[in-house]
């Protein structure tokens, strides 16, 4: 099996059967990271070059991390320290990038849509690591592999999402390849938050935290984007967390092995209490570790084979 | 057309591994410092009956690990289609070992030329010796192995399929001509 694909754009442009075989590559690479030496020569020779116009440091980090371990050279462009900030516009700057002939670029970018119009202009690879509030497909990646770790499966799992649903491209992509890999996916939040027709996307939705975590294997907390927010969408954080934090007294409503995740950074306090962040249920630390290996399988898989 | 001949049956196959077992033993005087790694997927079993093998027969438990050399194949970035990657689990440092590389059928050399890059990433071995069950020829790189089942030269042409209960429900080598 192969992975067909130029690029990695978002989940809604993969297949089932192209999301196992990420995420059992993935499962493969986590030895890598367990080794004395964590390194392996597979990408030797290879150009990695992280694109972030948006701040990130896990995710820019990650990727570090995972082309390193594989070998490929990476650079990183930040946006603070490219020509962006000389008014050089994107597709200059992926004309130049191109031109220094990588074979793999990975972009994050506060508009939607920046790395697909990316992956039109350049021939080499693109990986989108975030694009505005649209998709995040590695988060998503690398939380279906830990959802699959933990509970063996994800068809027939009840994951409730809660947050900002509106403004969370780690909550779409994990609809779209949760609802695809045949789990039940419920979202919950201020009626301000949730989009309009969000039910199309196959997803149930519930305005009660209680009601939400109820039936749930996994609860997956959204950050509250608070540099996202031009509008008020909440009168204040103390209001928000009074309905929507994931503290002791809702978790006890749920089932006894429910499971919390979190993409990070964590709000302590609004979102989730620190005492669940910390606690024995919490998934936040393996969801970090895993995602190196959901971007070494990505690299991996996206590097090299030309006929 | 494709016509396929037994070469080898159960009970030489059990044979062979028992004699490479007493030959680990002869040339290691025992098992001191001794692990038997098999690779991925030919080698693994094999390594489990023949570290099964010298633990009962010394009466000591011999560490055996799993490795697979996807990562440090010379032709990773060159074929189009990405080999399905196997688990690698070597629980153990390898620093001073004596390892005894397990595979099934010895060819080309190139997966062995891998497997020791890969060892050297776990630690550095004192020796490491190579055991296979079927030495088939037609070597591209200066490599040999220490302990052979069986010599079967054999043609490009032809295939050769090391069966075992443990994947395939029968243990017999089949030569396949296609």
């Amino acid at each position: 099996m192969k992975l067909s694909k130029k690029d990695i754009l978002g989940m809604k442009e993969l297949s089932r059967d192209e999301v196992t075989l990420i995420l059992d590559t993935a499962e493969s690479f986590l030895e890598v990271s367990m080794r004395k030496i964590k390194k392996v020569p597979t990408l030797r020779g290879k150009t990695v070059i992280n694109f972030f116009v948006e701040a990130s440091t896990r995710t820019r980090t990650s990727f570090e991390i995972a082309g390193k371990r594989l070998s490929a050279d990476t650079v990183n462009i930040s946006a603070s320290t490219s020509s962006l900030v000389k008014g050089e516009t994107l597709t200059d700057t992926a004309k130049t990038l191109e031109a220094m002939n990588p074979d793999i670029i990975v972009i994050r970018h506060g508009a939607a849509g920046a790395p697909h119009m990316l992956a039109r202009m350049i021939k080499q690879s693109v990986i989108n690591a975030g694009d505005g509030a649209h998709e995040h497909p590695t988060q998503a990646l690398l939380d279906m592999l830990t959802i699959r770790q933990e509970k063996g499966v994800i068809g027939g799992l009840t994951i409730a999402i809660i947050g900002d649903i509106a403004h969370s491209r780690v909550a779409r992509s994990n609809i779209i390849g949760l609802t695809m890999m045949g789990a039940r996916v419920t979202v919950c939040g201020p009626a301000m938050m949730i989009p309009r027709d969000i039910e199309k996307l196959g997803v149930h939705v519930s305005h009660h935290m209680e009601e939400a975590v109820s039936d749930a294997d996994i609860i997956m907390m959204l950050r509250i984007q608070l540099e996202r927010q031009n509008e008020s969408f909440f009168p204040s954080d103390r209001e928000y967390s009074r309905y929507y934090c994931l503290d002791r007294a809702t978790i006890e409503r749920a089932k006894p092995d429910v499971l919390v995740m979190h993409p990070g950074p964590i709000n302590r306090g609004i979102e989730i209490s620190p005492e669940i962040a910390d606690g024995t249920q919490s998934l936040i630390l393996k969801q970090v570790t895993n995602g190196v290996a959901v971007r070494m399988a990505l690299l991996y898989l996206l590097a090299g084979g030309e006929e | 057309m494709e016509t396929s001949k037994i070469i080898m049956d159960a009970a030489g196959i059990e044979r062979s591994l028992t004699r490479i077992s007493c030959e680990i033993i002869e040339e290691n005087k025992g098992v001191q410092d001794l692990v038997i790694i098999g690779i991925q997927k030919g080698g693994v079993f094999l390594a489990q009956r023949i570290a099964g093998k010298i633990s009962d027969s010394e009466h000591a438990k011999v560490p055996f690990g799993v490795l697979d050399i996807t990562l440090y194949r010379d032709d990773i970035m060159t074929t189009r289609i990405k080999p399905k990657m196997g688990r690698t689990d070597i629980s153990f440092s390898l620093d001073d070992k004596k390892v005894i590389l397990v595979d099934d059928v010895l060819f080309t050399g190139r997966t062995i030329r891998a497997a020791m890059d890969a060892l050297m990433d776990f630690g550095r071995p004192k020796l490491i010796r190579l055991a296979v069950l079927i030495d088939r020829g037609h070597r591209e790189l200066p490599i040999r192995a220490d302990f052979v089942g069986t010599n079967l030269p054999s043609s490009l042409w032809e295939d050769i399929a090391v069966h075992l209960t443990e994947s395939s429900g029968i243990d017999e080598v089949v030569i396949e001509k296609s």
